[in-house]
């Protein structure tokens, strides 16, 4: 995986995002404060506005510039989560110009502890982290046993599907849903709707090489 | 005197509570409140200019809403990385009005921040 391919599919997410702005933002009006979508297609959005400026940058440069921009313009939670996550993901990949699949898979676990660090949050609390941490698991097992990226990245995609489902189920205990306690259970996290959505983009890129 | 920063997701919320804490004491107040186009929101750089604006060697105290104003301004001060510049755990608006007395009254940063983190345990009544 190269820095045109991780370009390549910052741009993807971008226009993912902003194609499923309004199905977040549903989402997040029934238990939170119904900006998740808004805000990150309008992080993404200034995203996609810097990207040529990022053209000939190593993979690390690229994620920390990605994290940067996305807390300078997201505004809500998502900001500084997604945010630190890519910067924690580019200070693993600093001076790379590629990617081995062990360096993906580290670049995803130090992302995620971002995430865990900023949001003080772990699993089980309606968060990114259900989708997050599953998908991740996943992963890792399948490229430690042998798998190529795209099946293990597959593989991750399902179990981060499953955690969004399994986030229908569970009362939130972290951020804005969790003032809604057990009226937040029946609905499926948007963070971890958002975080599935990126995975899903990563595999999607991944396949069209 | 040690500067305070409101910062809220909305800007009018931020406005308000220094306008509540203005009229017990001058001290210096700046609020960070809203997106840059007034929306809903924190944002980085308006945390920033407000912790400028009311910087000085006496130092700064950051009082915030909640979720993202809390990331934001943890990221701000990792970013800015100054010893004197401090974000405290309380009641925005009891908090900030206690903030502005004690600045006004020369205390310093680290009494200041005791003073507002016991408005986390204070009563109404």
């Amino acid at each position: 995986m190269d820095n045109k391919k991780i370009l390549a599919i910052i741009a993807a997410i971008a226009k993912k995002i902003e194609a499923e702005k309004d199905f977040l933002t549903e989402l997040d009006n029934e238990i939170g404060d119904g900006d998740h979508g808004i805000n990150l297609a309008r992080g993404f959005k200034s995203v996609e506005e810097k990207l040529p400026t990022f053209a000939d940058k190593d993979i690390g440069a690229i994620l920390k510039g990605v994290g940067t921009q996305l807390v300078s313009t997201v505004g809500g939670a998502s900001g500084p989560l997604y945010g630190t996550a890519f910067m924690k993901a580019g200070n693993v990949c600093k001076g790379k110009m590629e990617l081995t699949d062990a360096e993906f898979v580290a670049a995803l676990d130090a992302a995620i502890n971002g995430i865990k660090m900023r949001g003080k949050a772990v699993e089980g609390e309606k968060t990114m982290l259900d989708s997050l941490c599953p998908a991740y698991k996943a992963l890792k097992e399948d490229i430690d046993g042998g798998k190529n990226l795209i099946d293990a990245l597959s593989d991750g995609v399902d179990a981060a599907a499953k955690g969004v489902e399994y986030t229908k189920t569970i009362i939130a205990t972290k951020g804005r849903a969790s003032y809604l306690k057990e009226r937040s259970i029946g609905h499926q996290d948007p963070g971890a709707t958002s975080s599935l959505f990126m995975l899903q983009t990563v595999l999607d890129v991944l396949r069209e090489a | 005197m040690v500067g305070i920063v409101i910062v809220s997701h909305s800007q009018k919320l931020a406005e308000g509570v220094v306008e509540i804490s203005k009229m017990m004491a001058n001290a210096p107040l700046a609020a960070a409140g809203g997106l840059e186009d007034g929306s809903l929101g924190t944002s980085y750089e308006k945390i920033c200019a407000a912790i400028e604006a009311v910087y000085s060697a006496d130092g700064v105290i950051i009082l915030m809403d909640m979720g993202s104003a809390v990331m934001t301004t943890e990221m701000v001060l990792e970013d800015l990385d100054k010893p004197n510049v401090k974000m405290i755990d309380c009641p925005l608006v009891e908090g900030a009005v206690l903030a502005a007395v004690e600045s006004a009254g020369g205390k310093s940063l680290a009494e200041i921040s005791e003073r507002v983190e016991e408005t986390l345990t204070a009563k109404k009544f």
